[in-house]
């Protein structure tokens, strides 16, 4: 699910087997939420990975870049939740993954906002997880390094110097949404059946130093 | 916005240094309190003021704040 159609479709166009599908829909719509949640079967899990970015000093943060990024990077996803709790969408011992960032301890000038909702995520994500584990459910989150993806061309990051910067600092180099993917995969099975309200960096050793 | 109320708004971004300091012909990167949070502040400053962006490579590439300013007017 996502705002995107046409990165949907690339997506889908990667994924092996069948029974995949898509839904356009803007997590911070609550009229699309309301229509997706609607037309959901019981799932037994969710990766909730929706972000964005506003790279501003504190003094210049605005009212309309805060309630861009709250409802983007945690509001979303708490109103999604909400919404498939609810309407008991989770099947018994369903699993719920959360992607937050490194950016909730490891800060950067200019990205309090960022790392505000990320923190949020990470601790929200931890209230639920005691709140669900009567029914079984595991609620977890992967707070990934610097993982190039499309949020460089949005143009709220200067690509090449953001590129230098990072790839000095990342040990075993950059990661690639595979990598991240793997970790929810391993959070979505049986395999983690004892792991919840955990949070699992996975970042190429960025945070080492 | 006028070049004037331009400088005026660049000088604004800065907490130590005089706004007497800051003329259209200021070499702003020579400014002791020039860096890269007073650069993501005139990133903002442009886009809320002016909602036009621009990028730490354009704030490199010119050298005053007429300079700048004039590239900001191109976009």
């Amino acid at each position: 699910m996502a705002r995107n159609e046409e990165r949907l479709n690339e997506t889908l166009s990667k994924m092996e087997g069948e029974g995949h599908v898509i839904h356009k829909a803007d997590l911070c719509s609550s009229e699309d939420l309301n229509i997706l949640v609607e037309s959901l079967p019981v799932i037994d899990g969710v990766v909730l990975c929706a972000g964005i970015i506003k790279t501003m000093p504190v003094k210049n943060i605005t009212e309309d870049a805060m309630t861009e990024i709250f409802n983007a990077n945690i509001l979303g996803d708490i109103k999604i939740c909400s919404r498939l709790l609810k309407k008991k969408k989770f099947s018994h011992g369903g699993s719920v993954v959360f992607i937050s960032s490194v950016s909730t301890f490891n800060v950067k000038v200019g990205n309090s906002l960022y790392s505000a909702t990320k923190g949020a995520v990470n601790s929200f994500a931890k209230a639920m997880a005691l709140e669900v584990s009567k029914q079984n459910m595991r609620v977890n989150c992967i707070q990934p390094g610097f993982v190039p993806s499309s949020i460089l061309s949005s143009g709220a990051i200067e690509e090449d110097e953001f590129l230098k910067f990072y790839a000095e600092r990342h040990p075993l180099g950059f990661g690639n949404p595979s990598d991240i993917a793997n970790g929810c995969i391993y959070l979505l099975s049986d395999a983690s059946r004892w792991v919840t309200g955990s949070i699992f960096t996975i970042d190429g050793g960025y945070t080492l130093q | 916005m006028t070049l004037d109320e331009f400088v005026k708004a660049f000088a604004a971004e800065f907490d130590d240094t005089p706004e007497e300091t800051f003329k259209a012909d200021t070499r702003y990167k020579e400014l002791d309190e020039w860096g890269s949070l007073i650069a993501l502040s005139i990133i903002s400053m442009v886009d809320d003021e002016m909602d036009k962006r621009v990028t730490g490579a354009d704030l490199r590439n010119c050298s005053t704040i007429e300079e700048l300013f004039n590239l900001v007017e191109s976009k």
